[in-house]
C-alpha cells in the first residue's frame, strides 16, 4: 500500500518536469528520448542476469553462426553462444568504464580549472598551457598510449579515457569563471572577507554547475565511443565477460563470410547507448545554456 | 599587428606546446611503465639479451640523458629503432605516412562537403521537418563508432553489391609509380597523385576506389559538426543586409547561398577544420584497422602487437607533431583570409 503510495508520488513529481520537457520544443524532446534510452539500456544492464535467456559464455547453446531464428532471435556467434543474451549483458564494461572515466574528469577537471581560472596570473598560463596542448593532441591515440602502459582493466582504461578528456572540463568551467569572477556578488562577497575557498565553492561553484552537466553529458557519449574503439584495437578489459566491443572486434571477420548479426546487434547497443547521451548532451545545452544556442531563438 | 608579427607570434606560441607533448609522450612511454624492455618480453628471456637490448636502444642510460638524446634525436628527425629488429622507426614511418595522409585530406574533404550542404540546406529550412532530420543525421553520425560503420560500409558495397574493395590501397600490380622523365624520378606516395603524374587513368580510377570506402567512413563520422556549425553560421548570414541587397538585385538563389552567404560563412568552418584533425587522426587509427589501409594508425596497432614501446613512441610522437603542424597552418591561412585577426 505504501509503496504504490510512493510510486504514485514519485510520477506525480516526475511527470510535470516531463510534460513542461516536452514543451520546452525540440529541445526538450531530445533530452526525453535520450534520457530514456539511457535508462533502457541501464536497466536491461542491470536486469540482465535474469534477463537472459541463455547464459550469454554457455558454448554450443546453438549451432555456430545460425542466423536470427524464432530460437536465437539474434543469432548465435561462432562458438555457438546466443548473441541475444550477450547483447543483453554486454553493457556492463562500457558503462562501468564510461561512467567511472566521467567521474575522474569532474574530479580533476572542475577544481583545477576553478582554482586555474580564479587564481589567473602565471599559475593560469601554466595550467591552460599543458591542458591546450593534451587537447590538441588526438585523443584516441593518447589513450592507446595510457592504456598500453598502465595495462588492462576497468579502472585503468577508465583513467586512460579520463586523462584525455580532462581538458574539456577545465576549458569549459576556466571561461566561466573568467566571467562571474567578475561580477559584483563575488566582488561583494571578497569585500566582505570571505575566505577564496568559501568564495570558490559557494559563490562560483553553483554558477558552473549547468555547464558540467552538459559537457558530462556530452563526455559520456564520447567515453563510451573511445572504449569501443580501444576494445576494437584489441586494448579492452576482459575476454571472459560478454561486451560489446570485444564482439564487434570478433565479428569483423566473420563479417566477410556474410554473418551480419555477430556484429549488427552489439553495435546496435553502442549507438543507442551513445546516442542516449548525445541526444541528452544536445538538449541539454541548450535549454541550460540558452547563450550557447547560436541559433538566435 | 600587422601579418608578420602574428604569424612569428603564433609559430612562438607553437614551441612550447610541441615541447609539452614531446615531454608528456616520453613521460607516458618511458617512465611511467617503468622499464619498458622487460615490459617488451613478458616473459622472462636470456638476461644477456635483454641487456644487449638496453644498450643498443640506449634504455641503459640514466632518464634525463635518455630525455635529451631522444629530444636531440628528434631534432634531427630520428624516431629512434623498433625493439622488435632494431630497424629506423623514422623509415617506417615515413613509408606508412602517405597513406594516412591521403586518408586523411579525402576524409575531410568529404566531411566538409557533406557537412556544408546539410548544414545550409538546414538553416534554409530552419526549424522545419527536414531541418530537424538533418540535425538528426548529424547526431547520430557522431554516435556511430567510425569502426562500426566502416564494418557496415564493408557490409553493403563489398560483401553485398561487390562493388568496392573493401581493403587494402590498390593492387599489387597498379602501385602508381609517379612521375618519370629520363632518370628523374618524383613520387608523393599519394596514391591518387602519383598516378595522375604517371598519366595512368586506370591507377588513378583504381586508387580512388580503394580509398572511397575508408573515406567515406571517417567523412561521415566527422561531418555532424560541419553540418551544426554551417546550419547556425548560415543562419545568421542570411539575414544579414548585404545578402538581402544580393536578393534584392534578383540574383538566382543558389548564388546567393553558394558565392556571397557560404563565403562570409566560411571562416569558422576552416578554424574548425583545424579542431577537427587530431579527431580525424584518432578515427584514422581505427578505419586503418578497419579496412586494412597500411597507414601509420595500422603500423601503431601493429607495433602494439609486439609491445616494441620504442616505435609506439615514434608514431605517437609524428601524430602529435602532425596535428600541431597541421593546427598551426590552418591559423596562418585563417589570419591571411580574415584580417580581422590581425587588428
Amino acid at each position: 500500500m505504501k509503496k504504490t503510495e510512493n510510486v504514485r508520488s514519485m510520477l506525480s513529481r516526475i511527470l510535470p518536469g516531463i510534460r513542461s520537457l516536452a514543451k520546452r520544443g525540440l529541445a526538450g524532446w531530445l533530452v526525453l528520448i535520450g534520457a530514456i534510452l539511457t535508462a533502457v539500456i541501464i536497466g536491461l544492464t542491470l536486469v540482465s542476469p535474469w534477463a537472459s535467456p541463455y547464459d550469454p559464455n554457455a558454448l554450443t547453446v546453438g549451432r555456430p553462426l545460425s542466423p536470427p531464428s524464432s530460437k536465437f532471435p539474434f543469432g548465435t556467434d561462432d562458438l555457438g553462444r546466443d548473441m541475444l543474451s550477450r547483447v543483453i549483458s554486454g553493457g556492463g564494461i562500457m558503462l562501468q568504464v564510461s561512467i567511472l572515466s566521467v567521474i575522474v574528469c569532474i574530479f580533476v577537471g572542475v577544481p583545477l580549472g576553478l582554482f586555474s581560472s580564479y587564481t589567473g596570473g602565471v599559475v593560469d598560463r601554466f595550467f591552460s598551457l599543458i591542458m591546450d596542448s593534451v587537447y590538441a593532441f588526438p585523443g584516441l591515440i593518447l589513450a592507446i598510449a595510457l592504456a598500453l602502459v598502465l595495462g588492462r582493466g576497468v579502472v585503468n582504461m577508465a583513467l586512460s579515457i579520463a586523462v584525455i578528456y580532462i581538458p574539456s572540463y577545465f576549458r569549459v568551467i576556466r571561461s566561466q569563471v573568467l566571467s562571474i569572477k567578475e561580477m559584483p556578488y563575488v566582488e561583494a562577497a571578497n569585500a566582505a572577507g570571505a575566505r577564496r575557498r568559501t568564495v570558490l565553492s559557494r559563490y562560483i561553484l553553483p554558477n558552473v554547475i549547468p555547464s558540467i552537466v552538459v559537457v558530462a553529458t556530452v563526455n559520456f557519449a564520447d567515453a563510451i565511443l573511445t572504449a569501443a574503439g580501444l576494445t576494437f584495437i584489441g586494448m579492452g578489459v576482459n575476454v571472459s565477460v560478454p561486451d560489446w566491443g570485444w564482439d564487434l572486434t570478433n565479428g569483423r571477420l566473420l563479417l566477410l563470410s556474410g554473418n551480419w548479426w555477430v556484429i549488427a546487434f552489439p553495435g546496435l547497443m553502442i549507438i543507442l547507448l551513445a546516442l542516449g547521451f548525445t541526444l541528452m548532451g544536445e538538449g541539454l545545452s541548450e535549454l541550460l545554456n540558452p547563450r550557447l544556442d547560436q541559433s538566435g531563438e | 599587428m600587422t601579418l608578420r608579427t602574428y604569424i612569428v607570434s603564433r609559430i612562438l606560441l607553437t614551441i612550447p606546446m610541441i615541447f609539452i607533448l614531446l615531454t608528456t609522450v616520453f613521460l607516458i612511454m618511458r617512465v611511467l611503465p617503468g622499464d619498458p624492455v622487460l615490459l617488451h618480453f613478458e616473459k622472462m628471456e636470456n638476461p644477456a639479451l635483454i641487456a644487449e637490448m638496453r644498450i643498443r636502444l640506449g634504455l641503459d642510460k640514466p632518464l634525463p640523458v635518455q630525455y635529451v638524446d631522444y629530444l636531440i634525436g628528434l631534432f634531427r628527425g630520428d624516431l629512434g629503432k623498433s625493439m622488435q629488429d632494431y630497424s629506423s622507426v623514422g623509415q617506417q614511418v615515413f613509408s606508412a605516412f602517405p597513406a594516412t595522409l591521403e586518408l586523411a585530406i579525402f576524409s575531410m574533404a568529404i566531411a566538409v562537403l557533406i557537412g556544408v550542404l546539410l548544414g545550409v540546406e538546414s538553416s534554409k529550412a530552419y526549424n522545419s521537418p527536414k531541418d530537424h532530420l538533418i540535425r538528426v543525421f548529424g547526431i547520430v553520425t557522431y554516435a556511430i563508432p567510425v569502426f562500426f560503420l566502416g564494418m557496415i560500409l564493408q557490409m553493403i558495397f563489398g560483401v553485398g553489391l561487390h562493388w568496392l574493395p573493401i581493403g587494402g590501397r590498390t593492387y599489387q600490380t597498379m602501385v602508381p609509380t609517379g612521375l618519370n622523365i629520363g632518370s628523374l624520378h618524383f613520387s608523393t606516395g599519394l596514391y591518387t597523385v602519383d598516378s595522375l603524374l604517371e598519366g595512368n587513368i586506370v591507377k588513378f580510377g583504381t586508387s580512388l576506389k580503394y580509398l572511397f570506402l575508408p573515406s567515406l567512413t571517417l567523412g561521415l563520422a566527422l561531418c555532424g559538426i560541419f553540418v551544426r556549425l554551417t546550419r547556425s553560421n548560415m543562419f545568421e548570414t542570411l539575414r544579414l543586409d548585404f545578402v538581402t541587397a544580393a536578393k534584392a538585385r534578383g540574383l538566382k538563389d543558389s548564388t546567393v547561398t553558394y558565392s556571397y552567404a557560404l563565403r562570409n560563412a566560411f571562416l569558422p568552418v576552416l578554424t574548425m577544420m583545424g579542431l577537427q584533425f587530431a579527431l580525424l587522426l584518432g578515427g584514422a587509427v581505427l578505419t586503418e584497422t578497419t579496412f586494412s589501409w597500411p597507414g601509420l594508425g595500422r603500423y601503431l596497432i601493429d607495433r602494439i602487437n609486439f609491445r616494441d614501446y620504442t616505435a609506439i613512441q615514434g608514431v605517437v610522437v609524428v601524430f602529435g607533431l602532425f596535428v600541431s603542424l597541421v593546427s598551426l597552418g590552418i591559423d596562418l591561412l585563417y589570419a591571411y583570409l580574415d584580417p580581422r585577426i590581425r587588428l
